[in-house]
């Protein structure tokens, strides 16, 4: 099957997972065990079930995995919507992140049949049966669905993600042409939901030193910005074997990206101008 | 509030939970495809010191290559040399900032898989064709 665009959701059933055991090499407190089952109420007549992560920190127990079953004819039609319904009609202790509904913000961002995107863009139609729910994957998780981001916003400061000059400050504002202003297009979009980084397998081996995806995206766009003159101090500090180069061009950043940008294209151009810097 | 629980905090699934894709798959495959020619190369070196050491020596390599375990090894083999080759050339285009629109990474990639049946089948046919 052909993917045009990072919206196309995956229509091959036989591969949902790798064949793996589900909590294969997790250690003790990640194990994630059978929780609660909460039935439909009994007037609703299209009825769709969910299997969704939960984890209490309060409890002495580890992560679970819950069953609902949403009324379809009182919901809306985004994964947010029935997270919603489940919030208000049945479990008010179901914990995530949410704000603009409309793809905007990226806090909703989250691990849906084994693919991260925002539940707020996502249809429950497209969903399968039972819709699968996680956190994003491989985040220390917080309550529920919510990831502790700490880790990944520090990378992100990691890169100094604001203009730096070293000319004097001109009157008025730094003009660029229209090609100069095209150029950080594709890049100054992202809404920094971390789906990619969470979705890389080498951000999973070498989180703690390689900047992900997410972040190395960011890098690219202060180095291919006009106005921007610490281009060679930016590439000095990206240029080390696990910050950068830990990106084997996988390229599931890019497969995941729910506002269809390219991060590893980005993270290319990046390893193309430290080649051509030094040549 | 964030809990102040002293207890570390759960992972979420990663490998477990997350989808295959063409992406991922063949990533994974390029590695592993690299690390089966690494050891085959091996085998190739017993191969040419065998012939070296005489034909006693040789004739018990071969009969242990026409065995159908090294049949299947050598076909294998065949699939992964192409697999890999492909895949690095796929990677080489890729450091020249070329053809990372999603659906071109798809075309190729599919490309890669393609071409390496073919190609394996080639070698193959062509193997049988020669040795009558």
């Amino acid at each position: 099957m052909i993917i045009k665009s990072s919206s196309q959701v995956s229509r091959n059933h036989l591969f949902k997972r790798f064949p793996l055991p589900a909590n294969f090499g997790v250690t003790k407190g990640s194990k994630i065990g059978r929780g609660k089952s909460w039935s439909a109420p009994a007037a609703a007549k299209r009825t769709k079930t969910f299997e969704i992560y939960r984890y209490d920190p309060d409890s002495e127990h580890g992560p679970r995995l819950d069953t609902f079953e949403v009324d379809l004819d009182d919901c809306g039609p985004m994964v947010l919507d029935a997270l919603i319904w489940i919030k208000n009609k049945i479990d008010s202790t179901l914990t995530f992140r949410r704000s603009c509904r409309e793809g905007v913000c990226g806090s909703c961002a989250m691990n849906m049949d084994g693919t991260n995107w925002l539940a707020c863009t996502r249809f429950i139609s497209d969903m399968e049966s039972p819709a699968r729910i996680y956190p994003l994957a491989n985040m220390k998780i917080i309550k529920d669905l919510v990831p502790d981001q700490t880790h990944v916003f520090a990378q992100y400061a990691a890169i100094e993600p604001w203009l730096q000059s070293k000319s004097p400050s001109p009157e008025r504002e730094r003009l660029q042409s229209a090609e100069e202003r095209s150029q950080i297009d594709g890049y100054y979009e992202c809404i920094l939901c971390f789906c990619c980084t969470s979705g890389c397998p080498s951000h999973w081996w070498n989180g703690d030193r390689f900047l992900g995806p997410a972040v190395l995206l960011q890098a690219w766009r202060w180095l291919t910005d006009s106005r921007d003159e610490a281009t060679a101090e930016r590439l000095d500090k990206l240029e080390d074997p696990f910050r950068l180069y830990r990106c084997h061009t996988i390229l599931n950043c890019t497969r995941t990206c729910p506002k269809g940008l390219n991060p590893g294209k980005a993270i290319a151009q990046i390893k193309k101008m430290m080649i051509e810097r030094h040549s | 509030m964030v809990s102040d629980s002293p207890r570390q905090r759960p992972l979420s699934p990663n490998i477990q939970l997350y989808r295959p894709q063409l992406t991922s798959v063949l990533s994974i495959l390029n590695r592993l495809t690299g690390v089966l020619l690494s050891v085959a190369a091996i085998g190739l070196v017993i191969w040419l010191l065998a012939a070296a050491a005489g034909p006693q020596s040789y004739a018990a390599v071969r009969t242990a290559l026409a065995s159908w375990v090294g049949q299947v090894v050598l076909f294998g083999c065949t699939f992964a040399f192409f697999l890999h080759f492909l895949g690095g050339i796929r990677h080489l285009v890729w450091d020249t900032v070329h053809g990372f629109e999603l659906r071109t990474i798809y075309l190729s990639g599919w490309t890669v898989v393609a071409a390496s049946v073919v190609m394996t089948a080639v070698a193959w046919i062509a193997r049988l064709y020669i040795e009558g």
